[in-house]
């Protein structure tokens, strides 16, 4: 009885122990909120969306850095999401289980870890030097999207492999090819969970500042950036740079954007959400 | 004397460089029920996933020997799987109806071979679901997802997808295990009448049903070595009333297994 009672209180305390935990990372997180919102609400204005930088504070606003956040979202978007699902496919559908195939899996998984400013030096190197794209949108792009393919492809095999062996069986019993099998069964399942993978993957992206800055991104830009080809800046940039400003009004004006980014994240993340929960009702096996 | 379908000679598989099955000798008659039975780890469902070359889909597994069908070894060089997956279909364990609705999952079958027509489709749908006895339950729910289905629902659907490729062997591998008797029951009979019209081998660990339902019976056994081996193989009544190896007697009584 007296064992019984003492089990119990242990596991009581365990269970606090963890509440306290997860409690203390969630308050930090909101006094951050907080704390951002406290000093950002105020400058959000419409022309805080609508102007330059600028060197006085109180003219200057995100316009180019949110455009330019804009267009290497979606030209990253377009490079990596057919890469890293057609190298998820390969890896989870085709691949012979041999040598070769287990060094590509654990390359991958090294390559995840990888800090993101290697890859910086890897754009810099690769796409504005050797293939002279110089700091154009399109360089940044084509590194953010080497940055996140291990991620996407993880997240995507993930997917792919919580398809359940039955349906595959059933769909090649009845003479569908490999092929067949993947676009008219197993893609249709595992979509929700891909798309999951890259909403998160493209999530990293649209933080990341190390990278940009390594190719040579700009810190201050002055004109809309119109093709790919064009010079840029991007939020977390801008953030940077205005914080890093003596001025106060620049670090209100930091606040501000990064409750932008905050809210264009959480957009992202939600439409994932719903999205993976909309169809996962139309395909629960 | 019997017309023979399938027909394996000297018929082996590995897994891993392991036999699972080895030197399986069996001729499966036309338009018969057959059966194969056994204790569980005996390899009756390796067998049976060698006559449509299931297993070529686990990268581990080995087949040696020969496999005839209608005097075509499956196993020879210009074999084309997918052909010999449509015209031997197979119904398996527990019910995996493609999670889409009832039309579409008869549908992929004659889809994937390129048929468009609407009609030519409605057609072989509705044929099907008649010949799986499944019609009356949900032709006015044809649209509907099939996982709301029954589990017995579920598994005669996958027959009526079986079907749809127009196959002339069924290969079901224990069918009716994942189902309560009366769902049993009902793919029983349904068997017996799509026996006049195909060949279906069917494996088994419950001997009720295979004395039930087949006419012929075999009788698989794995050794101390845990290789499975085929013990004896002939008609249903003659395995459970006159059975010439000891083993099977002693199985189909109810001493082991």
């Amino acid at each position: 009885m007296e064992r019984r009672r003492r089990r119990e209180l242990l596991g009581r305390i365990f269970e606090g122990i963890a509440l306290a935990a997860i409690l203390f990372g969630l308050l930090v997180l909101f006094l951050l909120l907080l704390d951002v919102a406290r000093r950002g609400l105020g400058v959000l204005s419409w022309s805080f969306f609508t102007s330059y930088p600028s060197r006085f504070p109180e003219q200057a606003g995100i316009r180019s850095a949110l455009l330019g956040t804009l267009w290497v979202m979606a030209l990253t978007a377009l490079f990596s999401v057919p890469l890293g699902v057609a190298a998820a496919i390969y890896l989870e559908e085709y691949a012979p289980r041999n040598r070769v195939t287990r060094l590509i899996e654990l390359n991958i998984n090294n390559l995840a870890g990888v800090p993101s400013i290697i890859y910086g030096l890897l754009g810099l190197e690769l796409f504005v030097r050797g293939m002279r794209l110089e700091r154009s949108i399109l360089a940044g792009a084509l590194t953010l999207s080497l940055l996140i393919l291990p991620i996407l492809i993880t997240a995507s095999r993930e997917a792919l492999r919580a398809v359940p062996m039955g349906l595959r069986e059933a769909a090649f019993a009845l003479g569908a090819t490999r092929w067949q099998v993947i676009r008219h069964q197993v893609l249709p399942v595992a979509f929700p969970g891909i798309l999951t993978g890259m909403i998160l993957a493209l999530s990293r992206a649209i933080g990341e500042t190390a990278p940009l800055i390594t190719i040579g991104a700009l810190t201050f830009v002055a004109f809309d950036p119109k093709s790919p080809f064009d010079k840029f800046t991007v939020l977390p940039i801008q953030i940077f740079n205005w914080v890093s400003r003596p001025q106060a009004g620049f670090h209100a004006r930091a606040a501000g954007a990064i409750l932008v980014l905050l809210a264009v994240l959480l957009a992202m993340n939600s439409l994932a959400i719903y999205l993976r929960n909309r169809l996962q009702r139309r395909h629960q096996w | 004397m019997e017309e023979i379908v399938l027909e394996t000679k000297d018929l082996t598989v590995h897994y891993d460089g392991r036999p699972a099955i080895e030197g399986v000798n069996l001729k499966i008659p036309r338009r018969r029920i057959t059966a194969i039975i056994g204790p569980s780890g005996c390899g009756k469902s390796t067998l049976l996933r060698c006559f449509n070359r299931m297993n070529d889909l686990i990268p581990s597994a080995r087949v040696s020997g020969q496999v005839f069908f209608e005097g075509v070894d499956l196993y020879g060089p210009d074999v084309d799987v997918v052909e010999v997956r449509r015209r031997i279909g197979m119904v398996f364990q527990k019910p995996n109806p493609f999670p889409k609705s009832i039309y579409e999952n008869v549908a992929f079958g004659p889809r994937i071979q390129g048929i468009r027509d609407r009609r030519k489709l409605d057609e072989i749908v509705e044929r099907c679901l008649r010949a799986a006895a499944l019609w009356d339950e949900v032709k006015d729910k044809l649209h509907q997802n099939a996982l709301t289905l029954s589990g017995g629902q579920q598994q005669r659907l996958c027959i009526a997808r079986a079907l749809a490729t127009e196959p002339e062997v069924l290969l079901m591998d224990e069918p009716a295990s994942a189902l309560d008797p009366i769902a049993t029951m009902k793919i029983e009979d349904l068997m017996r009448e799509l026996a006049r019209q195909y060949t279906i081998v069917i494996v088994t660990h419950n001997m009720q049903q295979a004395a039930r339902v087949s006419d012929y019976t075999a009788f698989m056994l794995a050794g101390e070595d845990r290789v499975g081996r085929l013990i004896e193989f002939g008609p249903t009544q003659q395995i459970f009333t006159r059975p010439r190896d000891r083993r099977t007697e002693d199985y189909i009584t109810g001493r082991f297994g």
